[in-house]
């Protein structure tokens, strides 16, 4: 896979905040979960995007692996001094990070808009 | 757990691959008999997560990913209430053991929170025997 292609995820660049939309309606699959935290790894490791924006508007489900990638990624943006924040998330997949207490762990939005005014 | 005197309209027993594909196929038609009962967006989305949760935990951890291995599971769903046996091969655990994974010294921890899931969307979540067979229950919330 050519290093700036990206099966996951879609790109928008807002200002200086990379906006990450999932593309995926499932982030279940073990293998898919592998390459997208690889991708989302890479944004920060090796691209430097240090203000990052997850959009899960078109997620729809996800398991408690595809939570592990996320808690990774957080770790990895603040070590290096960045800013991650997620928005958009539907009642269901927000009561996960709820029920986990991962809503303390994430600066969750309601959309990117409140996201973005947030950085 | 009420397995007998429950009006179960749909059952499905099986022995298969410890294959998480196929078995996932196979919660899928679960689900569909849910869709089709019309329970709510969240309580499919509940089984579906804690039921998921449940497989990933057979294959990866009790079977170690050994397709060689095998799953033995039932699912039965009444118009009210949907029960799903899962069993692995493996040498089981005890549920006990789990840490909470919502405190705060733990929240920063990328494992351990299938188990949490399950029992959070689930009505009645047991483990018996050595711990390689569960049994999870969801009464439907409307």
């Amino acid at each position: 896979m050519p290093a700036d292609t990206y099966l996951h995820v879609d790109l928008k660049d807002v200002g200086d905040v990379t906006v990450v939309r999932f593309r995926h309606h499932k982030i279940l699959d073990d293998i898919d979960i592998q390459e997208l935290g690889q991708e989302l790894f890479r944004l920060v490791e090796r691209d430097g995007r240090l203000r990052l924006l997850l959009d899960f508007s078109a997620v729809d489900f996800l398991s408690s692996a595809a939570l592990g990638k996320l808690i990774t990624l957080d770790k990895k943006v603040k070590a290096h001094g960045g800013t991650l924040k997620l928005s958009n998330i539907r009642p269901e997949i927000y009561e996960v990070f709820a029920i986990t207490n991962l809503n303390r762990l994430f600066d969750i939005r309601k959309d990117e808009a409140e996201a973005l005014a947030a950085f | 757990m009420a397995l007998c005197g429950e009006n179960w309209t749909w059952h499905c027993d099986r022995v298969i691959p410890s294959d998480l594909a196929l078995a996932r196929r196979l919660l899928d038609e679960l689900l569909a008999r849910l869709e089709e009962l019309h329970w709510s967006c969240r309580d499919i989305f509940g089984v579906h997560l804690a039921v998921d949760e449940a497989l990933v935990n057979a294959v990866q951890h009790g079977n170690k990913r050994d397709v060689g291995k095998q799953l033995r599971f039932s699912w039965r769903v009444s118009p009210r209430k949907v029960r799903v046996e899962i069993i692995d091969e493996g040498p089981g655990f005890d549920p006990r053991c789990l840490p909470d994974p919502t405190v705060p010294e733990r929240l920063a921890c990328p494992n351990g929170r299938g188990v949490w899931l399950m029992k959070a969307f689930m009505t009645h979540v047991e483990y018996c025997g050595c711990g390689n067979h569960v049994v999870l229950e969801k009464e439907r919330s409307d």
